[in-house]
């Protein structure tokens, strides 16, 4: 059982004597060991770099949709309430959170949430800004996004598109074409109909779950 | 896995049988770039060919991406290929390509982010590449480390020339820019078809058919000579 080639003459299959089982067994360990530990090695060494560029995109999506806030507050979502100390389970990280932002004066700018839904491909997650008192958008950032290339893609490119959101009341309506003015209405992309909507879908749902958590937060002395 | 299959041989290192005729390294190299490119010659790697050449970053990020593993991997067989036996071999150059696989994704995500980003599931899937685990049997695993080093670099050239090739295209076309930096102005009119799937298939069959009319003629041109 001889590979094809392009190269040389016509391998010779000459009879040999097959490889004893405890070599195979132990070649396949000691190549397990060593990949093992390469692999582990590099995780080590890298983690810290990628924890930093997730924390990076993190505090500029914030930044962004707050409306460049001078400092914030994280509040953890933990047993259906918020609270402001983080729990002490691992994946800190994907526990929900929400970040309530302050101008320089702490004043209270408004709260950063993420919402992740199905969009035309894939999962999109978006961060949203908004202001919980008067339920008015600041703005929202794709974070993640498998959509079309050149299409779907436009949720996050297209600035005519993504701008057109401060100032909105949710719940929104996405519709075709020209807007008849309404605080509720967004103008969909063209050619982007169900990622656009999509958008929408998330920013409706993450306000309406969120808005609740956030006025019981409030009551309870924001502590 | 026992010892069933006794025909692959396990070579004296002098006399490989099936073993590519010696070269020099620049020649080595220069045969993956050209005469045997991975891509339009062997025919191996068509799907990252399509699925991550829609813009020209992402062919060129998969490209280098495929290059540093083929270069890695190829050169381990090459130094423990008198160590493995023929039963296991196809078993440990799996799972040394997926470790440099592995090393390479966790590099470019502390390096680069935004290409990590981009190329998402599809660095992993370097892994079942044909062209790598295909130049691992058919050459490294024959040869000394310095003439797999040398394959390595000239498979892994190749196939990033194609691909920046294939993403250039379907980039200026579906998008009217290159490296996300527009050319041909607002009144382009983008042909989105060509940054979608199909527009893949298009690209690399029309290359093809380019450059087998090229060898046909020149070897018709080369016959009138003659």
């Amino acid at each position: 059982m001889t590979m094809p080639h392009s190269h040389g003459a016509p391998p010779t299959a000459a009879p040999r004597a097959s490889t004893p089982a405890w070599r195979l067994v132990t070649t396949l360990a000691v190549a397990g060991a060593m990949s093992g530990l390469m692999v582990s090695s590099v995780y080590q060494w890298t983690l810290p770099a990628i924890e930093q560029h997730a924390a990076e995109r993190e505090k500029a999506a914030v930044y962004e949709v707050l409306g460049a806030p001078a400092r914030w507050d994280t509040l953890y979502l933990v047993n259906d309430a918020l609270t402001r100390t983080a729990p002490a389970t691992k994946g800190v990280a994907r526990a929900p959170r929400a970040f309530v932002g302050f101008d320089a004066d702490g004043k209270e700018l408004g709260v950063a949430i993420t919402g992740t839904e199905p969009g035309f491909q894939d999962n999109v997650t978006i961060m949203i800004g908004f202001r919980p008192s008067t339920g008015e958008l600041i703005g929202f950032r794709v974070l993640e996004q498998k959509e079309t290339p050149g299409l779907g893609d436009k949720i996050e490119s297209d600035t005519t598109f993504t701008t057109q959101f401060a100032g909105r009341m949710p719940p929104l309506r996405g519709v075709k074409g020209a807007t008849s003015g309404g605080k509720d209405e967004v103008q969909t992309i063209t050619g982007a109909t169900i990622s656009s909507r999509a958008v929408v879908r998330i920013i409706n749902n993450a306000i309406a779950r969120w808005s609740p958590l956030l006025a019981a937060w409030e009551e309870g002395g924001a502590q | 896995m026992t010892a069933g299959a006794s025909a692959t041989p396990a070579s004296p290192p002098e006399f490989v049988p099936g073993a590519p005729p010696p070269a020099a390294f620049s020649a080595d190299v220069w045969r993956g770039i050209g005469r045997e490119n991975p891509v339009l010659i062997q025919m191996l790697g068509l799907c990252p060919s399509m699925a991550v050449t829609n813009t020209l970053a992402n062919g060129l990020a998969m490209g280098a991406a495929t290059l540093l593993v083929l270069v890695g991997s190829e050169v381990f067989v090459s130094l423990f290929r008198k160590v493995i036996p023929g039963e296991v071999r196809i078993t440990s150059y799996v799972l040394i390509i997926a470790t440099f696989v592995t090393v390479v994704d966790l590099a470019l995500a502390a390096t680069f982010p935004d290409i990590s980003k981009a190329l998402g599931p599809f660095m992993p899937l370097i892994v079942v590449n044909c062209i790598v685990l295909g130049r691992a049997e058919a050459f490294a695993a024959k040869v000394r480390p310095v003439r797999a080093l040398a394959d390595g670099i000239g498979m892994g050239l190749g196939f990033t020339l194609t691909l920046v090739v294939i993403s250039g295209i379907r980039e200026l076309l579906g998008r009217g820019s290159l490296l996300n930096v527009n050319v041909f102005g607002p009144h382009f009119e983008p042909w989105v078809f060509m940054v979608m799937p199909p527009g893949g298939f298009l690209t690399l069959g029309i290359l093809m058919l380019g450059l087998a009319w090229f060898a046909e003629a020149r070897r018709r041109r080369a016959k009138a000579v003659a």
